[in-house]
């Protein structure tokens, strides 16, 4: 028997709820979801990583429209698009800015995991996939960096290129894979053009999979308890999407500043110089999304040895929900962590800047000291602590 | 290159002014039709991109037409060129890298499309480095082709020093000493470098002002929805 709400098959929206109930899905999920009360504006972020990559899709595939994947053109076809094609100059700037965009708000909304402790169960899948989310990034950047075939481009690629060269066993057929030759040319450059295409749909399939594993653990708070009665919970709309609609104007308030007026601040002036093989830079700088992992490879004496501290630097991450078994998620409840973890924050940032100038003593120094950290509080401090407040 | 040539390009260019020169990146562009463009190009730049400096398509015509564009070979194999249009890119005077290199004592003038971005210092160094020529002081020798400039770091610059006082006439009236057209070409270049500059700022205030507009509404609204909810 229907219920007597069930919307009769005559209407379209009934039609379609009972073959297919997007509708139903749609109001239990994005208008009815429950919420905690209490979310802070660092959980706007995750709304400003999705607009972000919308962005990035839209404005990618006008540039592929326009691109050309061969290193004779590639630059020139850059150029145009900067110079000739119409509105290129704001579809280009987009994407660019929007990865400046896209890092910052992925290491902020990860910062903001660490802090309330939003990796513990039950949300250790959310947070995998999300850190799966932030390689296929890196992977994605790096590899859209190298196609506009300019000085950086070559030069980094080349960098990064020996770096996975020298991982053992699988380095080498890696490598080889991706340049398809001995040297960085027109068939690396093809397969780099369609790993970035790729990638960019992956990644649209991995957020998918990020939501509704969020969906079934739903939101963590700042006080770290999740909220048991409904009393405690407010639904998605109208009060977060009228405070996520905000925090969005403000956010493309930040990115439109950047696309309009500051189109050169974070792009390095060497990659509009064509890629010259015989010619190399006198510095090769990452971007600036980079330069923590550059610091790391720089600051090891050892090739193979400053690529493992830097891969270490992400893996201590993706086994932290076992190494951090304390239930109390926020840092600030717990009082080894409140201290280190900003610490470690402020080592992230350091490497970051560390990674931006020339390898001088003092900095190759102050990069040591926070490697050092970094590792000392993910696998000292952190289980330390949780062992003490378990036993206490 | 020979004088002889080099002044063919010179008179033949001369032809080919803008009708009124008033901003210095306007006058920046006669220097460069005038002086620069005998050695070297823009060759991402097309004459058509010089609309965005307000010359009109009817001047950009007839400065294109005026350049002879390589349009592959005639029957006997040998180059063909053909009258620019405005679509066209502004190519270097030279047709290949070794003819270049050859008349320039083996140095190839840099292309000039992203040279204000690209070079350390900027349009400001440009303009820098086309006033500090000097005579060479006695003791230093340099090698034949070279120029002494106290701009550069190593004193010598492969350019011979490109402005004299007078040696083009603006239209505005603008007094052609080699100050102001070396303040001149380093403004328009820097416009090259910079494209659609000008644009990108005017539309970048209507984006703000729409989103600081719509921040204020939302704010406004998300208040009223928590309101008591805290």
């Amino acid at each position: 028997m229907p219920s007597p709400n069930r919307t009769p098959d005559t209407e379209p929206l009934g039609w379609l709820e009972h073959r297919l109930p997007v509708m139903s899905l749609l109001r239990h999920h994005y208008v009815a979801f429950p919420m905690p009360r209490n979310l802070n504006a660092l959980w706007s972020f995750g709304a400003f990583l999705i607009v972000t990559m919308a962005f990035m899709v839209a404005s990618g595939l006008f540039l592929a429209i326009n691109y050309t994947p061969d290193i004779t053109q590639a630059f020139a076809s850059v150029e145009a698009i900067d110079r000739q094609i119409p509105s290129g100059w704001f579809i280009r700037s987009l994407h660019m800015g929007g990865v400046t965009m896209l890092f910052g708000c992925l290491y902020i909304h990860i910062g903001r995991s660490l802090w309330y402790g939003s990796y513990k169960a039950p949300r250790e899948l959310l947070w995998l996939t999300g850190l799966g989310l932030m390689l296929m990034v890196m992977v994605t950047a790096f590899a859209g960096y190298v196609l506009p075939w300019g000085q950086m481009s070559y030069w980094g690629a080349t960098v990064i290129l020996n770096a996975v060269h020298a991982v053992p066993v699988i380095g080498q057929p890696l490598s080889e894979l991706l340049l398809g030759g001995d040297t960085l040319g027109n068939v690396a450059l093809h397969r780099l053009f369609v790993l970035h295409f790729t990638m960019a749909f992956a990644i649209l399939g991995v957020i998918a999979l990020h939501v509704a594993a969020l969906h079934v653990v739903k939101s963590n708070n700042p006080s770290g308890v999740d909220p048991v009665s409904p009393k405690q919970t407010l639904p998605f709309h109208p009060y977060y999407t009228s405070r996520d609609g905000f925090a969005l104007c403000l956010f493309l308030m930040v990115y439109a500043g950047l696309v309009f007026f500051l189109p050169d601040l974070l792009t390095l002036a060497d990659n509009y110089v064509q890629a010259n093989p015989l010619v190399t830079p006198r510095d090769i700088r990452p971007e600036w999304y980079f330069a923590p992992f550059y610091a790391i490879l720089r600051a090891v004496p050892s090739r193979l040895g400053g690529l493992l501290l830097a891969s270490g630097s992400l893996a201590v991450l993706f086994v932290l929900p076992w190494l951090d078994r304390s239930a109390i998620r926020p840092a600030a409840q717990r009082p080894m962590v409140r201290l280190s973890l900003p610490l470690a924050f402020a080592a992230f940032i350091l490497l970051g800047i560390a990674g931006m100038h020339a390898p001088t003593p003092a900095w190759l120094l102050a990069s040591r000291v926070a490697i050092a950290w970094w590792f000392i509080h993910f696998l000292l401090v952190t289980p330390l602590a949780s062992e003490r407040e378990i036993s206490s | 290159m020979t004088r002889w040539t080099r002044n063919l390009i010179l008179a033949a260019s001369l032809t080919a002014l803008p009708a009124c020169a008033s901003t210095p990146a306007q006058r920046g562009l006669m220097v460069f039709q005038q002086v620069c463009s005998t050695c070297h190009g823009m060759e991402h730049v097309a004459y058509g991109d010089m609309s965005s400096l307000g010359l009109s398509p009817d001047e950009i015509r007839k400065w294109a037409a005026d350049q002879q564009m390589p349009n592959g070979t005639d029957d006997n194999g040998d180059p063909k060129t053909r009258p620019a249009t405005a679509t066209d890119p502004i190519l270097s005077p030279y047709p290949n890298e070794a003819i270049g290199r050859l008349a320039n004592h083996g140095l190839l003038p840099p292309d000039l499309s992203r040279l204000a971005l690209t070079l350390p210092g900027g349009a400001e160094k440009i303009r820098q480095i086309l006033l500090s020529y000097a005579p060479t002081p006695a003791g230093v020798t340099l090698d034949e082709g070279r120029y002494y400039n106290t701009a550069l770091k190593w004193k010598h610059i492969g350019m011979p020093p490109p402005l004299q006082d007078g040696m083009l006439t603006y239209p505005d009236g603008t007094p052609p000493t080699s100050a102001q057209m070396a303040s001149d070409v380093s403004a328009f270049l820097d416009g090259i470098a910079h494209p659609h500059q000008t644009e990108r700022k005017r539309i970048g205030i209507y984006v703000l002002a729409y989103l600081a507009l719509m921040a204020l509404l939302t704010f406004l609204l998300q208040r009223r929805i928590w309101k008591g909810r805290r």
